[in-house]
């Protein structure tokens, strides 16, 4: 399976040190390795979802009760995730952290993923969730530095972009 | 059986519990029977009232958590329940009104009403603990008795269709969640 590994173990050793203790995630195919480290970390807590808004709640829980989470999803799993991001996330103001598979993009070969890539930056915007990408091995534990302390600081949601540069190995 | 005389009958329980409620009349009776810092009212968010208390339960396993869920809100999140009974915190009590209706908004019928029974939901989804009650004596007796097992509970206590006038209460959305936040971390401090 193409999905880089290093690059997988780069976002994860970010997930530790911004401090994560639970995540939450439903499978896609760009996030296994991520899930698999979770799973096997015996300082991690992964929660496997039945739908990604789910997440939501568990981060919520978490973060009030002070720990750290994130929140691993395709982008069709933000999607569907919108209404409790809008109305706990944001309404809350809580820091939600999440990790987000941008399918769909340039390169994309699966025809299904390729509407959610078009509109996923645009949906990002219309909700004022700051946002970044995540595409390349340069940057990514200090890009998931910065979104981790902007979230705290603002007391908002905000989201990583996986892109395919990064997890990709073509 | 009456909610709010429901909520009266738990609420000496609730005192020491931390407790997540979903929106509406269930928030609004609650307040009215007395606020407290260890209460969080989801004034939004259908059906993550339990997804919260799961988050709660896993980030702080020595903590009581109950949720107070209804029927509506339940119908939202049915998948939640599976992820509930997947991680069956030991600590967490999930306590279900069901009226059978969206009161909030007009009381329209819920598929409770036509026959869908949510503790057997629970208990398919894998949940190890469920029960459904109907009188205030029994809701209290398997509350302590859920609180007591140790073991992830869902109790759908059935209840009338009547609400509070109203649902706004003077207790502001942030004010609670950041009061909240702080009573668990106070709590974490002295423990």
């Amino acid at each position: 399976m193409p999905v880089s590994v290093s690059a997988s173990t780069q976002v994860y050793r970010g997930l530790k040190e911004a401090g994560v203790r639970i995540v939450s995630a439903l499978p896609e195919t760009w996030l296994v390795h991520l899930i698999r480290m979770a799973e096997d970390d015996p300082e991690m807590t992964l929660v496997r979802l039945a739908k990604e808004e789910e997440g939501v709640g568990i981060s919520t829980g978490a973060h009030l009760a002070g720990v750290p989470s994130v929140m691993l999803m395709q982008n069709h799993g933000f999607l569907a995730a919108i209404n409790g991001i809008v109305s706990c996330g944001q309404l809350y103001r809580i820091p939600l952290l999440m990790l987000i598979s941008q399918r769909g993009s340039f390169g994309e070969r699966d025809p299904w993923q390729t509407e959610g890539g078009g509109v996923t930056e645009h949906v990002l915007d219309a909700l004022r969730i700051p946002f970044d990408r995540l595409d390349s091995p340069a940057h990514v534990e200090k890009r998931i530095a910065k979104a981790q302390t902007l979230a705290h600081s603002a007391s908002r949601p905000v989201a990583l972009l996986l892109c395919r540069d990064l997890m990709w190995e073509d | 059986m009456r909610r709010v005389a429901a909520i009266q009958a738990i609420y000496p329980e609730l005192e020491r519990s931390v407790v997540v409620t979903i929106m509406g009349a269930v928030a609004a009776e609650l307040q009215s029977i007395g606020h407290r810092p260890n209460f969080f009212y989801l004034q939004h968010a259908m059906g993550l009232a339990s997804s919260v208390g799961l988050g709660l339960a896993l980030a702080r396993p020595e903590l009581p958590v109950v949720v107070l869920d209804g029927d509506g809100s339940l119908l939202m999140n049915l998948g939640g329940l599976t992820t509930l009974a997947r991680y069956r915190p030991r600590n967490l009590v999930h306590v279900v009104f069901d009226n059978e209706s969206l009161l909030s908004v007009g009381g329209f019928p819920t598929a409770t009403s036509t026959g869908s029974d949510l503790a057997a939901i629970a208990k398919g989804a894998g949940v190890p603990r469920t029960a459904t009650v109907g009188t205030l004596e029994e809701l209290r007796g398997a509350f302590v008795a859920a609180q007591g097992a140790g073991e992830l509970t869902t109790l759908v206590a059935k209840v009338e269709a009547v609400g509070p006038a109203g649902y706004v209460t003077d207790l502001t959305l942030l004010e609670n969640r950041f009061q909240f936040a702080r009573h668990l971390k106070e709590r974490l401090r002295k423990e």
